[in-house]
């Protein structure tokens, strides 16, 4: 199937050039990074994990946003999800893959990361946290081929792939609590060390995930013959929606926590990340831009008739994933190390090659994604004709 | 015919049900103790080293340099210009930073002024080694020291976020051509891209016989900084009750690094 993603028109190879020299980009750039060691990134003993950990655990969180629609469609057999399922499940495969990226691109001694596999260390929520991942990887690569296979031949999915989508939907959520796990249970670090870590995470990622998606459909329906149909993008904002107010209410619960207790060490980063703490807080306009575009977005969602404007639809969807993206792919991860464990407060500036890379991984995972949806849409467009 | 929606329920919370129950279970007939609850690996042997830092003792800059250098000179640590790039394997700080969970209000204008080394707990419940995913850091407990091997290191730097110490630095860059002075031939360098620490002189502790119950451990195996202290720093066996460093605790009032966590670090301050 893969060779439909070689016969495309213009603008299609035009796009897939782009994000080949987005990807070349990145990769001179890593390569500098790799001669010269990650002290080419803003890094440092106190900030020890910068953007590259926090792009991987935000891109979790989109990868386990796949459930969002597989979950109705074949646990509820919601049928109108029946088109948007598969763009949810290839969505799922680039953002798994651009995680693994960004945690290749993260390690001190790349050619060493096999150790993982030679000495399974089953105390280390790092170990499982691998094994979620490539096992979320498989079964959507699985699942996904599998039932476009049968599209393609114009049959019904065989009986034996059933099993496979059934546990793909709890391990959605595994990967993402798994990932916030290895935040959650740090002692070292306070604005971590919370219970609620898990559950927001999957609040921001259900949010999150669906609202790209909605973006990708919205853009694939204009370029493409293929429509994923009003009633499942609407019924997508609703989840995006729901999702994104809990968010932010888990964020008021933390906020309460730490400001009605009163206890600094629970304090200190909110303090740092959106008003600045001992004169550093290089964060702070980011992350008030968050709330800000986080709120706008929300408020635009409440009203039914945004939801049903594409156009609007699309604003809103694009502002909270910014928002989002915002909270959790920067303030959340690189907050939690500020202030240090011996109270001294640093900032962190990502350097010019930390973002060339990170740009390169994002053009490697779009370029994937580009891919599998053109294999997608053409097999779409084969069987059923009458649609277009 | 295949597996339909009603049946995978049934079975996903079956197994979830045996799961709960199996933990349950374990929770009632385990009657440890609390304290051993959250130790990862006990240690087994008859040894775990630890230090007392006399904390007055130090007084001038020249007591804590002696120690510093003697440690980093002896283990080819690096020394970087810039902040970003740091190692360091023991250094001083002030109280409020070294003991953030002590440090009150109103504290007396000699704590205030006195500096406090800090360096790895080697903690008989490390978070380090709970966390890293190739056991790269590991407790060796036949003594209690936490070892790094840095040939399996993959350079993840989850320690670091786990360390409640601040007591792990990372070779950011190549750090061999920042080794100050001559090489010691001793004791390996590092390559850039694994994390490094203090190893409470592991290997200057082998280079005799371990001593045996009331004995010390000789002068020439006593880890560098503790050599270079001149009786700042006391390390000695913490499981044997007749030695001078369990002497010295038995009869003065020290404190550790964050006890609240849970860590039970091998270092102790006299205040």
């Amino acid at each position: 199937m893969l060779e439909k993603a070689l016969y495309g028109s213009k603008k299609y190879w035009a796009l897939v050039l782009f994000l080949i020299g987005l990807t070349l980009v990145g990769t001179v750039a890593y390569i500098k990074q790799y001669m010269y060691g990650l002290g080419a990134t803003g890094m440092s003993r106190d900030i020890s994990w910068g953007v590259y950990i926090a792009q991987f655990t935000f891109l979790v969180g989109v990868a386990a946003s796949a459930v969002m629609v597989v979950l109705p469609y074949y646990l509820h057999n919601y049928k109108e999800f029946g088109k948007i399922v598969i763009l949810g499940e290839f969505l799922a495969i680039s953002a798994v893959t651009m995680c693994i990226l960004f945690i290749m691109v993260d390690m001190g001694k790349p050619a060493r990361v096999l150790n993982i596999l030679k000495y399974p260390t089953l105390h280390s929520v790092m170990f499982w946290d691998m094994v979620v991942l490539s096992g979320y990887l498989g079964l959507n690569l699985l699942c996904g081929w599998v039932v476009l296979q049968a599209e393609k031949k114009d049959v019904p999915p065989p009986k034996w792939i059933k099993p496979f989508i059934y546990v793909s939907i709890p391990w959605a959520v595994s990967i993402h609590t798994v990932t916030a796990f290895l935040y959650a249970g740090l002692p070292a670090r306070h604005f971590w060390l919370t219970a609620i870590m898990a559950p927001r995470f999957l609040a921001s990622a259900f949010s999150a995930g669906p609202a790209l998606l909605i973006l990708l459909a919205l853009l694939v329906r204009r370029y493409t013959e293929f429509d994923a149909g009003k009633k499942a993008i609407s019924k997508l904002a609703t989840i995006v929606l729901y999702a994104g107010l809990v968010n932010f209410f888990f964020l008021l619960m933390e906020v309460f926590t730490a400001f009605y207790s009163s206890v600094p060490s629970h304090k200190e980063t909110f303090v740092y990340l959106y008003m600045g703490l001992e004169g550093m807080g290089n964060l702070v306009y980011v992350m008030w831009t968050s709330l800000a575009v986080g709120f706008i977005a929300i408020l635009m969602l409440l009203f039914p008739k945004n939801r049903e404007n594409y156009g609007r639809l699309a604003v809103a969807c694009a502002l909270l994933f910014v928002s989002l993206f915002i909270d959790k792919g920067v303030g959340l991860v690189i907050g939690g190390f500020v202030p240090n464990p011996l109270e001294h407060v640093l900032n962190y500036h990502p350097t010019a090659i930390e973002i060339m890379v990170t740009i390169g991984v994002w053009g490697a995972g779009f370029l994937v994604l580009t891919v599998l949806y053109k294999v997608a849409i053409s097999i779409r467009a084969l069987t059923s004709p009458g649609t277009h | 015919m295949g597996i339909n929606r009603r049946d995978f329920l049934k079975g996903l919370g079956g197994t979830v049900a045996a799961l709960g129950a199996a933990g349950i279970v374990e929770g009632l007939v385990s009657d440890r103790k609390a304290e051993a609850i959250h130790q990862a690996a006990p240690l087994t042997g008859t040894i775990r080293w630890g230090m007392v830092v006399d904390v007055a003792a130090f007084r001038t800059e020249e007591d804590f340099r002696r120690c510093e250098e003697a440690c980093h000179k002896y283990h080819n640590v690096p020394r970087f210009n810039s902040l970003k790039d740091e190692i360091k394997w023991i250094w001083s700080d002030r109280f409020e930073n070294v003991f953030p969970s002590a440090s009150h209000q109103f504290v007396s204008e000699k704590m205030e002024e006195q500096r406090y080394f800090a360096l790895c707990n080697h903690c008989a419940n490390p978070p380090c080694v709970r966390v890293c995913p190739t056991q790269a850091t590991f407790k060796d407990t036949s003594n209690g020291i936490t070892m790094m091997d840095w040939h399996r290191c993959i350079g993840c730097r989850f320690c670091m976020a786990a360390c409640p110490y601040g007591a792990r630095s990372f070779n950011w860059r190549d750090p061999r051509p920042f080794i100050p002075g001559e090489l010691n031939p001793d004791f390996p360098t590092r390559e850039r891209g694994v994390v490094e620490k203090c190893t409470f002189c592991a290997e200057v502790i082998a280079l005799g016989e371990a001593p045996g119950p009331g004995e010390e451990l000789p002068e020439k195996q006593m880890p560098r900084c503790v050599k270079a202290s001149e009786g700042r720093l006391v390390f000695g066996n913490l499981k044997d009750p007749e030695s001078q460093i369990r002497r010295t605790l038995k009869a003065t009032k020290t404190i550790q690094r964050k006890p609240q966590l849970g860590t039970q670090p091998s270092v102790f301050y006299i205040v």
